[in-house]
Formats: structure tokens, C-alpha cells, sequence
């Protein structure tokens, strides 16, 4: 007899004869492990969901990735136009466009991953239910997928500090740094967020009234040094944005903020963020399938 | 030495449910509840009861004290009613969702296949697809890169594997879904009524291929209201019934039960007004029956109406195990029983001439659709019998649709001259 279909021949797959099982499956009680080891074995997954995420950002879209340089330009025209004009918000002594454009680009990548990654367990609630894999990886590769904006708004950032004489000082080798401190900071917020999207859809009316809030405690159309009581200015850096912000200025305009103490108090609060919102989201993890 | 695949003790699984609704009598009382709830709730979760906020204070159990081993290679078909907990156990042994209480062991990949296509997306293109969805599943990137070509043969989207799945039609979306699953290969496989879905060409290769994995050694867990399907791919079968295993064993047995005790309380139950109460063929209550393909079936039901129904029709209906329609017989009331149907108890008898169906598994019910007045219509299912069809002689070939026994007769006419 002529099969019908093409046949596909494969070996058997060898029994496993183990005394140990490959896997148990217990109910998760009181703290619960991070299992970092495990979203490791996931990483290419990790790796093809933040492609998806990429290629699928603009598509469709008639000007694509301009978007993602659109954002920050535009708010740095309006900030310089009424800020920096018009009330003459001092700006460390720079001129006041790129003074703004070099905070808009951190924050635009934070809060970007921020809003992108509160919606992002909603947002894949048919994979959640139907498969298994480190919830994690949602988030992550969301936050990891804003990345691409955080480079072009960066090339603009580049053009613009060569068309206003601006070399970089040597502290611009803490910029991976500060980077890092962007991404921790976005994901730990994220984590805390999607996580508590997923029971109380009251989180999708938060997070755009957040973002905007945060906007403006964060030194982005001013400068920190508006503060001028020492021992106060370092406690600004609550708002880990403020570190961060004032650290791109400081790496790359050379600012003249002096934002040691800043970075330090914003990198303590990022870690506890993150590290929280770690912990939150995998005792939460449990219950993403039953409630999304 | 202890050949044990899955090792499960004691599992079972609370789900929380939305409690039904206060009725608010009148319009004041709902607008001064939509004012008071949200700060109730808010009161809720500041006292840290998160379930009081989401109004999820009912509960029920979806699985209840699970216990089963499942030997390496062997196939199991998971039946039971909806609701009975089928869905929640593969999501479980899958790890979607956490067990309640209670311990499985896994010896081996478990790879779950609860859906077609999960994770696909419509903007990206069926090569991008055939990675996102084969990580998803669980295969790597090498596994994935070595059976790329084998995937797009299968799914036949040769031409359109650079065209983003959006413009698929809703078939090669299908196909493209089940072909990156049915190349994943884990030891144990779990697969939820993925059959379910497609053309019949679609459903027919999907059968074909689970058939296969079956064959290749691999332990699956199958779960599929087709009862046939189930009957075709299984050796041993799990009965569940509320949450709880029923029957464990073969899957002749487990069918039967089934098919005699858990079905029937679902039509006592739910038409207790009208319905039908037994159904035998070939004498034989139902089950399965073993009948040659040259032969004719009696189909015997009763069929109670407790008051008079003034029109409906009758339906026999035969499907094939992929559920193809073999028979769709419709007879209004009134041709058989009268301008109105009177209270009482009737006892049908249909014949069906020798059918001369291929060698198979059949499924045979009788349907009575009550139309009543011009809104009603309720639907009324007989039990089923499975019919396992063989053929009287050896000379039936698989692969055609019916059997019928053609003689062959040969004479020799003329002798022809070879040079």
C-alpha cells in the first residue's frame, strides 16, 4: 500500500530508565526560588521573543522605526521650546535642546519597557494558558526589545553632540553602567506591574498616569542642581531616574553635577525595585494560568 | 525494573470562581452597589485578601485526589464528560498551572501540545513562526534548524514560507501549527482535542501522524471527546468523572464505562421531560460492538416523553472515527408518530440495510431535535455505540471508504498469437 502522506521517519526516542525523576511537580509553598538556572535553558526562547518584539514593533506602520527617534525629539522641541525659552530653566550651563535630549533618551527607553512590560502578561495571556515555559521571559524580552528604540533615539543622541562640539568626557565609561541601571530599573517596575496586571486590570489606568508622573519628578526638563542643599540632592536619587539621568549628562555632556551620591542611593533603590519585583513575580507566577 | 513514566500522587487542583451576583432589585440599589464595591474591594485588599477583591471567594475542585502511574510507551486516552477535569490534568503535568496538592513525578521531557499554532504571530513570516513556535514549545534552536525542511514538507507551505502568517489562509495556519508540534519529541507527549480543529484532509493527517508517534514507543496522553479517535489510538485508558478517576485500564473497558454509566446520568439529568433512555444495537447495550461490514444493524432505543411535543425530527447519525458524516438520516414526527407526539414511552427500532463500510471504527447515535413552537429548539442525543467494523474477507485493502465485496469473474476469449 502507497501511503497517503509523506512519511516522516524518526528514530524512537530512547526510553529513560532514571530511578531519579527528570522532573517533580509540587505545589510551590512560602518563598519561592528564583530559578534563574531555568530561564537560562530558556534563553533562546528568550532570544526569539524579543525578535518577535523587535520585528514586529513597526510593522505596518508608514514611517517604522522614526517612531522610535519621533518620541524623544518631539518632547526635546516642545521642552526646549517652553522650558528652556520661555521660562529659562537653567540647564547646567548647556545648551538647553541637548541638555533635555540626552535625559529623554534613558527615559523614553525606561518608561517605553515600563508600559510595554505592565501590559505584557495580559498582552500573551493564549501562550500563558496553553504552555509552559519561565514567565519571566515575558517581561524580559518586552523590556530587552525596547532596547532597539534606546539605540536609535542614541544615534540622534550622537548627531546631535557632533553638530554642538560635544566630546564626551572619560567618565563615559560608566555609560554601560548606567545603562544597566535604565534596564533594572524598567524591568524591576515592569515586574511589579504585569504581575499585578494580571489580577487587577485597574494596573492598565495606572501605568499611563505613572509614566507621566514620573516624567516630571524626574530631572529631565530641569536640573537637579535646582537643589542645593547637598544631603537633600542625594536623597532625590529615591527616584532611581534621577541617578540615572543625571549620570548620562555627567558621562557624556560633562555636566558639572557631580552625581556620585545620586547614582549610589538610585542603584540601591533600583536593586531593591528589581529585586523585589523578582520575588513578587515568582510567587505571583503560580497563578497567572488560573486568573489571566 | 520499574519502567514508570509519570508518577502522579494524590493531585488535586482548586480552581476559585467568581461568586454569582447579588440581583439588585432595583436601579437605585445597583448604582449604590457599582458606588459602595469598589471600596469594599479596596477595603479587601488593604486587609490582604486579594481573592475578596476579585470577587473569587467560591471555589470547586477540579481535580480531586488524583493517583495513577503510566508506564514508558504506553498510549492513554483521557475520557470523561466536560468538566471532569481533563483539561486541568494535561495543564497540570504540563506545568501551565500548579497543582493544589499532592506530587507527580516526570520520567522524562514532557512536551504539551494543548493548542495548535500557540504563540504564532500573524505578522511575522512562517519561517519566523516555525522558530518563535518550535521555542515556545520547548525545542531548541539546533533541533529546530535540523527539522525545518521536514516541517515546511509537512505543513506544504513551501511557497509561502516567506509571507507573513496573516495572509495564510485559516487551513495552512492549521497546518503550519500541527506540523511544528508533531515534530517535537519529547518522551512523554501530552495532547489536548487538537483534532478538533481543521478540514477533514487536516484532521485525517493529524490522526495519521498521532498515530505514528504512537507507534514510535513515546508515552502520550491523549485527550479527545472522539471517542472512536481515542478507541483507534490508545491501549489503556483514565476515566474521569468530577474531578476524579473513575476507571484506570484498558481501553475497551474504560470506553464501555463511559459509554454506559458516565454519558447516561448526563441525559437522566438533563432532560428529565423528554429524551431518550437506552440505546442498543445488534441487541447489544451500549458499547462497543464487533459487527461484520456485510451485515445490517438494529438499532433499539427508547425514547420517553413526558408530555405531548407538537413537532421534531428524528435524526440517525453515523460518523467514521475522524467524524466524517457516513449517515445523516432525518424523519419528521409526524411521518411516524402522528400530528403530535403523545406522553409515553417509545421503543424504536431502526434497520440499517448491510452497509459495506471499510474496516473501522464507527460511531452510531440518534438525535431528536424538538422545534416545538418557533423558539424552541432543544436537542436531544441518544447514547452512542461504537461500531467496530470488520470485513468477512482478507481481500479489503486500507485506504478507501467502503468495502463492498466485488466477485470477480475471468474468461478467456481469445487466444492471442505471440508472433
Amino acid at each position: 500500500m502507497v501511503p497517503l502522506e509523506p512519511n516522516i521517519e524518526h528514530p524512537p526516542p530512547q526510553p529513560v530508565f532514571s530511578a531519579q525523576p527528570y522532573l517533580v511537580i509540587e505545589p510551590s509553598r512560602g518563598w519561592v526560588s528564583l530559578q534563574l538556572r531555568e530561564l537560562w535553558q530558556y534563553r533562546e526562547l528568550l532570544y526569539f521573543m524579543t525578535v518577535r518584539d523587535v520585528s514586529v514593533r513597526y510593522k505596518q506602520t508608514v514611517i517604522g522605526a522614526a517612531w522610535a527617534i519621533i518620541q524623544p525629539f518631539m518632547t526635546m522641541i516642545v521642552f526646549s521650546l517652553f522650558f528652556g525659552r520661555l521660562a529659562g530653566v537653567p540647564s547646567d550651563g548647556l545648551p538647553y535642546p541637548i541638555f533635555s535630549y540626552t535625559a529623554l533618551v534613558p527615559w523614553t527607553f525606561f518608561s517605553n519597557g515600563l508600559t510595554y512590560s505592565a501590559n505584557s502578561l495580559v498582552g500573551n495571556a493564549n501562550l500563558i494558558k496553553k504552555v509552559y515555559f519561565p514567565r519571566l521571559a515575558i517581561p524580559l524580552s518586552t523590556v530587552l526589545s525596547s532596547g532597539i528604540d534606546l539605540i536609535l533615539a542614541f544615534v540622534i543622541l550622537l548627531i546631535m553632540m557632533l553638530l554642538y562640539g560635544i566630546v564626551p568626557t572619560i567618565n563615559v565609561i560608566w555609560l554601560p553602567f548606567l545603562l544597566l541601571l535604565t534596564f533594572l530599573t524598567s524591568l524591576g517596575v515592569g515586574l511589579w506591574l504585569s504581575a499585578m496586571n494580571v489580577q487587577f486590570r485597574d494596573i492598565r489606568y495606572v501605568v499611563p498616569f505613572l509614566t507621566q508622573f514620573w516624567l516630571f519628578i524626574t530631572p529631565i526638563a530641569y536640573s537637579s542642581n535646582l537643589i542645593e542643599n547637598d544631603f537633600l540632592r542625594a536623597l532625590y536619587g529615591i527616584n532611581p531616574m534621577t541617578g540615572v539621568v543625571e549620570g548620562f549628562r555627567w558621562a557624556l555632556l560633562g555636566a558639572n553635577t557631580a552625581p556620585g551620591l545620586i547614582i549610589l542611593v538610585s542603584s540601591l533603590v533600583s536593586l531593591v525595585l528589581f529585586v523585589s519585583g523578582l520575588y513578587y513575580f515568582r510567587r505571583m507566577e503560580k497563578t497567572f494560568a488560573d486568573v489571566v | 525494573m520499574d519502567n514508570v513514566a509519570i508518577r502522579v500522587a494524590g493531585i488535586s487542583k482548586l480552581f476559585r470562581i467568581g461568586v454569582s451576583r447579588e440581583r439588585y432589585r432595583t436601579f437605585r440599589d445597583t448604582l449604590t452597589a457599582s458606588f459602595v464595591a469598589p471600596f469594599r474591594r479596596a477595603a479587601g485588599l488593604l486587609q490582604g485578601n486579594p481573592m475578596a477583591a476579585t470577587n473569587l471567594s467560591e471555589t470547586f475542585w477540579a481535580l480531586k485526589d488524583i493517583s495513577f502511574n503510566i508506564q514508558h510507551g504506553e498510549v492513554v486516552g483521557v475520557i470523561g464528560r466536560n468538566g471532569a477535569g481533563k483539561s486541568t490534568l494535561l495543564k497540570v503535568l504540563s506545568r501551565i498551572t500548579e497543582p493544589t496538592t499532592g506530587r507527580i513525578e516526570l520520567y522524562g521531557r514532557v512536551g504539551a501540545l494543548l493548542e495548535v499554532g500557540t504563540g504564532f504571530h500573524p505578522e511575522l513570516t512562517g519561517r519566523e513562526n516555525i522558530y518563535l513556535n518550535g521555542a515556545i514549545l520547548g525545542m531548541s534552536r539546533r533541533e529546530i534548524d535540523s527539522k525545518f525542511d521536514e516541517i515546511v514538507a509537512f505543513a506544504e507551505v513551501e511557497k509561502f514560507i516567506e509571507t507573513p502568517v496573516k495572509h495564510y489562509s485559516s487551513g495552512m495556519g492549521l497546518r503550519l501549527g500541527f506540523a511544528v508540534a508533531a515534530h517535537l519529541e519529547p518522551e512523554i507527549l501530552v495532547v489536548d482535542e487538537v483534532l478538533a480543529v481543521g478540514d477533514l484532509n487536516f484532521q485525517r493527517k493529524c490522526l495519521g501522524k498521532m498515530n505514528d508517534v504512537a507507534k514510535q514507543g513515546r508515552t502520550v496522553l491523549f485527550v479527545s471527546h472522539n471517542l472512536a479517535a481515542i478507541r483507534e489510538l490508545c491501549q489503556t485508558s483514565i476515566v474521569l468523572d468530577q474531578g476524579k478517576i473513575a476507571f484506570r485500564g484498558l481501553v475497551t473497558e474504560g470506553l464501555a464505562l463511559y459509554t454506559q454509566q458516565i454519558l447516561p446520568n448526563v441525559a437522566r439529568v438533563e432532560n428529565n421531560r423528554v429524551g431518550w433512555q437506552r440505546l442498543k444495537a445488534q441487541g447489544q447495550e451500549a458499547g462497543i460492538l464487533r459487527t461484520s461490514t456485510d451485515e445490517g444493524l438494529t438499532l433499539d432505543a427508547w425514547f420517553l416523553a413526558n408530555e405531548s411535543i407538537r413537532r421534531g425530527f428524528f435524526y440517525c447519525i453515523m460518523e467514521n472515527a475522524i467524524g466524517d458524516k457516513i449517515l445523516h438520516q432525518r424523519l419528521e414526527s409526524k411521518e411516524i408518530m402522528g400530528s403530535e407526539i403523545q406522553p409515553g414511552l417509545y421503543h424504536f427500532t431502526v434497520k440499517l440495510p448491510p452497509l459495506w463500510l471499510a474496516p473501522g471504527l464507527y460511531t452510531l447515535h440518534l438525535k431528536f431535535l424538538e422545534t416545538d413552537t418557533d423558539t424552541r429548539y432543544r436537542r436531544f442525543l441518544s447514547e452512542n455505540v461504537i461500531v467496530d467494523m470488520y470485513s468477512p474477507v482478507p481481500s479489503v485493502l486500507e485506504g478507501a471508504m467502503l468495502a463492498p465485496i466485488p466477485s470477480w469473474k475471468v474468461d478467456l476469449e481469445q487466444v492471442e498469437q505471440v508472433n
